[in-house]
């Protein structure tokens, strides 16, 4: 047994010193990565790092962080109301927009594909801009105001469909159904252009092969060519789709207001915005955040496994 | 006699063509249905009218006088089509106590160098990355793509806290550093960089050139797509930061933060602030359209592979 661990020790060092070698020759290599690691650990990995420590702690800014042990979570999850309502709210957005957007995004990059040129660059652009618009969304405030002047109530109204304006944005019954629609419209993103340039590049001849090999229809198509050849694509666009899905804040502020109404459309970023620049509670802040960290990364992998399988 | 030959001769003839347009349209395509083809024509069209609906609805509202505004039953388009809004727009600006000059020179610098920054640092990073093989850079990639996700706003809080401590807030720095370090971009250009031949790098270095000529001058002239592709998300990304959270002087404030206060101005603002709407969008929807055909070549490298 100590013979076997210490011949383990000795094959591990031997290939940490082999490494180290490696890494001696190639040291240009890392003077070309550092200005852009220092940078990226700085403000995409050490934020991840610092937000677990600071959830422990009871931190303010003004005074030093107090350890506090898990009590941040312990108050999260069986105090805070309001944090349950943003998690139900959140899961509710991205299980509807995520897939969903997912599957629209390609299935409509799918669709535009079969267009001839110079119809699917028009159709791209469409589909692109509402997703790179910057506060377009913010017109939906015009059509789904609460006045007899909004476009959908005045619309209702004349058909007589209602009697009386809707309070769309501010009623908490209709609030996360304008806000889903209004996400999906904007879902077209990244994620859709990685599906349209990638559906050029899918092997023609494997088309030709298919069709010989008996594939009768675009769905079988679909399916047994196209999707198995999309794999990475799909792959980035999950991790562009999960982005989205738990990232949503900006929507819900700008429509539906900050605070909303009976926090109807309060989602975990809001609550994070809530007590990081409000109350200045970064601990409890940071706990939020934690949180969320550890919700994209399960679902990502989730998503990447499930991927995997496709097409096997 | 010639009459009766004449006729089946006419016949074979017609049959000839519809047998080579049938071929024809086989040929085209295989596997695809007329009906499905006109289904989704059909819904394409649809989908993109109801997609086109909000952008162009915004163009035709900031075109509006604002009476029309204030119609009922209200209409799509104006019926005066007038550039009022925007000369209001204009006035408001003027009159606010930073000079617009000083929000759009803000914006201007902003995206300037975050652009420059951010385009040299990933290319730099993306080149040894996607041509090199040595310890530890496999590990720091897959960590970029982990961090694809952590975007924006989720990393708000914590970052806030850092920069703070770093003594950044209310400086550029708060905006600039981290866009230099978005991953999406180091991202695109490493999987574009993969695309290069290894024997041209090669050759370059029998040549005798180190590894910052071989990046500056081989390298980089050869990936224009990624180069642009870079850019344009940089422009859009930098165009649209608010940066509300981390810069508090006014003075230092971009120019998109400016408009969107207008645009919370609320009934009496209805008109600029519809305008504003539409001075947002233009800049990266006009940008994209000029480099969509770049940037599709580089999405298509876009693939995360296992």
């Amino acid at each position: 047994m100590v013979g076997f661990a210490h011949k383990y020790y000795a094959i591990k060092r031997r290939s940490a010193a082999v490494a180290w070698d490696k890494a001696k020759r190639m040291r240009v290599c890392y003077l070309f990565l550092l200005p852009y690691a220092v940078l990226f650990f700085t403000f995409f990995i050490l934020p991840m790092i610092t937000s677990i420590f600071y959830s422990f702690t009871y931190y303010n800014i003004l005074e030093a962080p107090r350890f506090i042990g898990f009590t941040n979570y312990i108050n999260l999850i069986l105090q805070d109301d309001v944090f349950l309502i943003a998690v139900k709210n959140t899961l509710l957005i991205a299980v509807i927009t995520g897939p969903i957007g997912y599957m629209l995004s390609f299935g409509f990059a799918w669709f535009i594909n079969e267009l001839p040129r110079w119809l699917r660059t028009l159709a791209v652009v469409i589909f692109y801009a509402p997703s790179i618009a910057g506060n377009a969304y913010y017109i939906f405030g015009i059509i789904f105001r609460g006045d007899i002047y909004g476009y959908l109530n005045a619309f209702l109204t004349q058909l007589g469909i209602i009697n009386a304006p809707i309070l769309w944005l501010l009623d908490p019954a209709y609030m996360m159904p304008v806000i889903i629609i209004v996400i999906l419209w904007m879902s077209m993103g990244t994620g859709f252009l990685s599906f349209v340039a990638g559906l050029q590049g899918v092997d023609r001849a494997l088309y030709e092969a298919g069709y010989v090999d008996g594939i009768r229809n675009r769905w079988q198509e679909l399916y047994y060519i196209t999707l198995p050849s999309m794999k990475p694509m799909l792959m980035f666009g999950a991790v562009m789709s999960i982005t989205q899905a738990f990232g949503v804040a900006d929507v819900t502020m700008a429509l539906a207001g900050y605070p909303s109404t009976d926090y109807a459309a309060r989602t975990i970023v809001t609550h994070l915005f809530d007590y990081g620049y409000t109350r200045f509670e970064m601990g409890y802040a940071s706990a939020i955040a934690t949180l969320l960290f550890l919700a994209m990364i399960f679902c990502n992998k989730a998503i990447q496994s499930g991927l995997r399988r496709l097409g096997t | 006699m010639n009459q009766t030959a004449f006729v089946p001769t006419e016949k074979i003839r017609k049959l000839q063509e519809k047998e080579a347009r049938r071929m024809k349209l086989k040929r085209r395509k295989p596997n695809r249905s007329r009906a499905g083809d006109f289904l989704i024509y059909f819904m394409l069209a649809v989908v993109a009218f109801l997609m086109a609906f909000p952008l162009v609805f915004s163009v035709s509202s900031a075109l509006k006088p604002l009476d029309e505004l204030f119609r009922f039953p209200p209409r799509l388009l104006p019926l005066n089509p007038t550039f009022d809004n925007f000369s209001d727009l204009m006035v408001t600006l003027g009159a606010s106590w930073v000079p617009f000059s000083r929000y759009l020179m803000n914006t201007v610098v902003l995206t300037m160098v975050g652009t420059a920054g951010h385009l040299l640092l990933a290319s730099m990073a993306a080149f040894v990355l996607a041509k090199y093989d040595f310890p530890l850079g496999k590990t720091f990639f897959n960590i970029v793509v982990v961090a694809l996700m952590f975007s924006g706003y989720v990393t708000a809080i914590p970052n806030y806290i850092i920069q703070s401590r770093l003594h950044l807030i209310d400086t550029f720095w708060a905006v600039l550093l981290p866009s230099f370090a978005a991953p999406i971009g180091l991202f695109l250009m490493k999987q574009f960089m993969e695309g290069i031949p290894m024997s041209l790098i090669e050759s370059a270095k029998l040549d005798g050139a180190k590894e910052f000529r071989i990046f500056w001058q081989i390298v980089m002239p050869n990936v224009k797509p990624a180069w642009l592709t870079l850019i344009i998300f940089s422009v859009q990304n930098l165009w649209n930061a608010r940066a509300s959270t981390v810069i508090y002087s006014d003075a230092k404030k971009p120019l998109v933060y400016a408009l969107q206060q207008i645009q919370a101005g609320g009934i009496a603002r209805m008109g600029q602030a519809a305008a504003v709407t539409v001075v947002v969008m233009i800049v990266p929807i006009v940008t994209f359209i000029l480099s969509q055909s770049r940037i599709l070549e580089t999405m298509a490298t876009s693939g995360l592979k296992d």
